[in-house]
């Protein structure tokens, strides 16, 4: 029987995507058969991130609605064995779905897979409420920035009174050398103000847009910084218990790594 | 030290230690935000209670959270005309 896990955020564009897709990727990885389900019904992106677009015939509303069977529309991921994707329909709403029929639908899946991670909607309303109504646990994303710790704070309130356990913080674009300066909110501050548990922290990396632009989630195949993030985070989902990754030796190294760039290129020229 | 601080900028002094106290506050008061409906049910049970001690013009009583830097407190507000005495009507409403 599957873990059903809701990654949200309230605030928009803070990473939802980004870490379903990687860490739907890892967990496969790790030989979990996991489906990564896109919850954001009308603005469906997870199948973009994942390189899966051109393989989509159904979606999710499909199933609930019955035009198609289950299987019709889960998308299977050729990359990685045991990693499927089931996509979001584009041109419907998010009235087209209701928080039972989430729940029935969660419950067919259960049975196939070990993972379903739903990529939730940012906001507070219907489509995070359906999201969330299917899992039983909850990752929540943020930045080191107040809008979304704020808003994080209310999606973590929301989530505990729908009784979703754990809850787990994951803080992502994180950049050392800033929280170094004094200039960014440390890890600390955050689980300061929110106390709930951190499952990671992602640091700003240029390789999360590479990934995206070429439809390769990070966890597959890319050593970076935040590939590495995203790979300890499944490992604790796993049970195991990781050491935080220590960001300012990468920092350091990233650095390094540009300067090295650097004298390749001129010599190129 | 201020003149070398202000020509090469300064570690100590970053937007890092501000922008954790505006956090804090922020979240005080959108922790302890109430509806105007659970405002009012709230009203309503307070009154209820005050008027089993004592009479009270109950169109001037004012209730609200008020919220300072630092903490938000509960403040009401109640102009009473006459307290009870004696036996307490505790079946009035
Ligand atoms: N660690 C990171 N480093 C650099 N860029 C990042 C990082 N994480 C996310 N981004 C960028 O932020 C943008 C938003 O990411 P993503 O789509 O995953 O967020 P989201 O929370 O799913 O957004 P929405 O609320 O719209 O669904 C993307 O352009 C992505 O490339
Ligand atoms: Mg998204």
């Amino acid at each position: 029987m599957a873990r059903v896990i809701v990654t949200t955020s309230g605030k928009g564009g803070v990473g939802k995507t980004t870490s379903t897709a990687n860490i739907a990727a890892a967990l496969a990885r790790f030989g979990k058969k996991v489906v990564a389900v896109d919850a954001d019904v009308g603005l469906r992106n997870l199948d973009v991130i994942m390189g899966l677009e051109n393989r989509v015939v159904y979606n999710f509303i499909d199933v609930i609605e019955k035009t198609c069977k289950l299987n019709q529309a889960l998308v299977k991921d050729k990359r990685v064995p045991g990693l499927y994707l089931l996509p979001a329909a584009q041109t419907r709403t998010k009235d087209a779905v209701n928080p039972e029929q989430m729940v029935a639908l969660c419950e067919e899946l259960k049975p196939e897979f070990d993972f379903i991670l739903l990529d939730c909607p940012a906001g507070i309303e219907g489509g995070f409420k359906n999201a969330a109504a299917g899992a039983e646990e909850a990752l929540v994303v943020t930045t080191p920035e107040i809008p979304a710790v704020r808003d994080a704070d209310r999606i973590i309130g929301m989530l505990e009174s729908m009784g979703k356990s754990p809850i787990r913080l994951i803080i992502n674009r994180l950049r050392p050398n800033m929280v170094q300066d004094g200039d960014m909110l440390a890890k600390e501050d955050i689980l300061d103000v929110l106390s709930i548990d951190l499952i990671g922290v992602i640091p700003e990396d240029e390789n999360v847009i590479r990934s995206a632009n070429i439809g390769e989630p990070m966890t597959m195949s890319l050593d970076s910084p935040a590939a590495h993030a995203y790979l300890n985070i499944a490992e604790r989902l796993l049970g195991r218990d990781v050491p935080l990754m220590d960001l300012e030796s990468y920092a350091t190294r990233t650095f390094i790594s540009k300067i090295k760039k650097f004298f390749k290129g001129s010599k190129k020229r | 030290m201020d003149f070398l601080k202000k020509i090469f900028g300064s570690g100590n002094d970053g937007s890092r230690d501000k922008a954790k106290d505006r956090l804090k506050i922020v979240l005080i008061h959108d922790r302890t935000d109430i509806s105007p409906q659970l405002l009012d049910s709230l009203r309503d049970e307070i009154v209820g209670v005050l008027t089993k001690y004592m009479e009270i013009d109950t169109d001037k009583i004012e209730i609200d959270l008020d919220h300072d830097e630092h903490e938000v407190a509960l403040v009401a507000n109640v102009p009473v005309l006459r307290i009870k005495r004696g036996k307490i009507d505790v079946d009035k409403n």
